[in-house]
């Protein structure tokens, strides 16, 4: 075991990738020399050459279709958006063109694209800098939708996600970057949980805190905080947002009988609202309350001042968890 | 005089010595408030990031000079050069990086988007490209009324590459809009340099001709030699004649934003560039014209107490309310229900 912080984990998971198979390619703005401005992609130019871990221009839409270009024809490109809000140039060629290839295709073509996108707030970075987008992509049929939360997910989820036939838009939690954790650099991935599998974080006897990204770590502080009232909580790290692990969270949900779902992603049409309907239709007899929801406002995201009003937090969480015990 | 200026002769407003004062001392003011954005930033008072336009003071001054009030202007992420330019103060400038409740959009738009739509300052925008085709729109409603106003987009030699670009540029040769693309061109798109990823070496103006559309290399270190060229084709287009690729050679004195040190640029380049700042060009400009040195002195010394008296207002400034997270988010003024 090794301790490392995320974004190190995931340096040494893109590493492993460009080792295993030649055909994996890095590309993205300022990810070579620079190493990204993260530095998630560090040294990586050095050690694998300019023709495997391209600084590109600056045009997102550009870098997708390329990538796309190039897994048509056989590669399996790694692009960099370099922070959340920048996706948005590349949303057709995502939406319109990376979904919908094999199903257009009749299943004759794979397109083993991974788009990593630093996501969320809680940086001081305000919008375009700080948002959550990911219900744009897991509304879109074709995509594989993932987030890690800590070092070691994040060392085996990028991996996976760059073997995964279909594409995967790759979330990272870019305020828990430097967050560390201990990572197991010699296993491989066979043994590992695969990546549309969710993970009970913390067992816990009477509510199901699920989360996932950024907010996995909020979530364990609030259920520590929660045992001082007596409450034992359930965190249960997603992972996979699209498809959703609806396996384990209703196993979770029937034990416990009250479900809290907390995203920083505004609550209106969040995943919460998905995953709320899925628990209530599949667990509806074993509720002792409605499954309640926490996350960001409906507005974009705010000055950067106010930005721990608007990022959901112990108090917020801990008071849903209340609240369900209220009916 | 160059063959170019004498060919041009005439066909511009000269810039007088008093004019050329009043210049200077806008961009003093600038690269002081670009200073204390630095020193703010530093000592952890500046909440989010900065994209400082300490050494491109002459390409907003020297266009701003050159239009008139009634035009609209588009800038990007770095553009508290040309907020300034166009009338904003240096203390709601400031207020706004300090995302305090008296900014210029009561801390809503931070560094990055300082917008002054009552000084025709049209908005920064931090998706690279995102402007150009919203200048192209600016310019067909001014051609629709015409109102004889023109519209100038502002961005970076990065900007240069991405899809809106080019767009932009097609739409407004197609319609033969009133509008400028001026590039500031600092030689780098962020961290990259931008020849390591453009074909051409004029990353704007080597592309307009693809558009048909007519471009000049400016030196966008001389606030007379950018106001000249602004003038010219603001001119044009006011004539009917369309738009023009301008593309004014200058470069970023701090690093591309936040505490970049820019390690990776070489040290002879930003010597030579540091030669070449704006500041010095123009008071050599001032000097030969026989201003004395007590003048220049004076306006670099009214300029310092402005920006001096910014900050304290700034910092003096409460911060946005929390309610202010939830207003001016849909035409009926509410939102509540909606969150
Ligand atoms: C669509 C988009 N992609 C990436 C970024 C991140 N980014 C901000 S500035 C920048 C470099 C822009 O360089 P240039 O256009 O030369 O402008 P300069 O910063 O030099 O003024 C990048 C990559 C962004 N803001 N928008
Ligand atoms: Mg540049």
């Amino acid at each position: 075991m090794t301790t490392l912080t995320l974004s190190r984990a995931l340096n040494e998971g893109l590493r492993k990738a460009l080792e295993n198979d030649p055909k994996v390619l890095i590309m993205g703005e300022d990810v070579g020399k620079l190493g990204g401005v993260f530095r998630v992609t560090d040294g990586l130019m050095k050690d694998f050459g300019e023709n495997r871990v391209i600084d590109t221009p600056l045009a997102e839409s550009g870098i997708v279709g390329t990538a796309i270009g190039l897994a048509l024809r056989g590669y399996r490109p790694v692009c960099e958006i370099q922070f959340d809000g920048f996706v948005y140039p590349a949303v057709d060629q995502i939406v319109s063109q990376l979904a919908k290839m094999r199903y257009r295709s009749l299943g004759n073509v794979a397109l083993p694209v991974v788009i990593r996108i630093p996501c969320g707030g809680g940086i001081g970075a305000v919008e375009h800098h700080s948002e959550s987008p990911e219900v744009l992509f897991t509304h879109t049929a074709g995509l594989r939708v993932v987030a890690c939360a800590d070092a070691a997910d994040a060392f085996t989820m990028i991996q996976q996600s760059v073997s995964c036939d279909d594409p995967v838009i790759f979330f990272e939690p870019k305020r828990r970057y430097w967050d560390k954790g201990e990572v197991d650099t010699a296993a491989g991935v066979a043994d590992a949980l695969p990546l549309d599998r969710a993970r009970v974080a913390l067992e816990g006897a009477d509510v199901t805190l699920l989360c996932y990204g950024p907010l996995v770590r909020t979530c364990l502080e609030s259920a520590i905080a929660a045992r001082e009232d007596g409450r034992s909580v359930e965190v249960v790290d997603l992972r996979s947002l699209s498809p959703l692990d609806t396996e384990v969270i209703t196993a979770s949900v029937r034990k416990t009988g009250r479900c809290v779902v907390a995203h920083e992603a505004p609550v209106y049409a969040g995943l919460g609202a998905e995953i709320a309907a899925r628990v209530t239709e599949q667990c509806f007899y074993c509720l002792e309350a409605p499954v309640l929801r926490v996350g960001g406002f409906h507005t974009p995201y705010p000055p950067s001042r106010l930005e721990e009003h608007y990022l959901p937090d112990l108090d917020r969480i801990l008071d849903a968890v209340d609240r369900t015990f209220g009916y | 005089m160059t063959v170019r200026e004498e060919e041009n002769a005439g066909t511009a407003p000269a810039i007088g010595r008093d004019e050329l004062l009043t210049l200077y001392e806008q961009m003093e003011v600038i690269r002081r408030t670009e200073k204390a954005a630095h020193d703010l930033f530093l000592s952890g008072l500046v909440k989010g990031t900065t994209h400082l336009a300490a050494g491109h003071e002459a390409v907003a001054v020297g266009a701003s000079a050159a239009l008139q009030p009634g035009d609209y202007v588009f800038a990007t992420y770095r553009g508290h050069h040309h907020a300034i330019a166009r009338g904003a103060a240096p203390a709601e400038c400031l207020a706004e990086l300090m995302s305090k409740g008296t900014g210029l959009c009561k801390a809503k738009g931070g560094s990055m988007h300082l917008t002054k739509a009552s000084a025709g300052m049209l908005g920064s925008y931090a998706i690279v490209g995102a402007h150009l085709p919203m200048a192209v729109g600016a310019a067909w409603s001014a051609k629709l009324r015409d109102s004889g106003e023109v519209a100038v987009a502002f961005f970076g030699d990065g900007a240069t590459n991405i899809g809106a670009f080019h767009e932009a540029l097609n739409l407004a040769a197609i319609w033969s809009l009133p509008v400028l693309f001026v590039c500031e061109n600092n030689l780098y798109m962020e961290y990259t340099p931008i020849g390591a990823v453009t074909p051409v070496g004029r990353p704007a103006a080597d592309r307009a001709p693809a558009y048909g559309l007519p471009a000049e290399v400016v030196d966008g270190n001389d606030v007379v030699l950018v106001a000249e060229a602004v003038a010219r084709a603001a001119a044009r287009a006011r004539a009917g004649a369309g738009p023009t690729v301008l593309e004014t050679l200058t470069y970023r004195h701090f690093g591309h934003s936040r505490t970049d040190p820019a390690k990776y640029r070489p040290a002879e380049e930003l010597q030579q560039w540091l030669q070449r700042d704006p500041l010095n060009l123009a008071r050599q400009r001032l000097t030969s014209a026989g201003v004395p040195e007590a003048a220049l002195t004076a306006a670099a010394d009214r300029a310092a107490a402005v920006v001096a008296a910014a900050v304290e207002e700034a910092k003096a400034a409460p911060p946005p309310d929390p309610e202010d997270a939830f207003t001016d988010m849909w035409a009926d003024g509410g939102s509540a229900w909606r969150t």
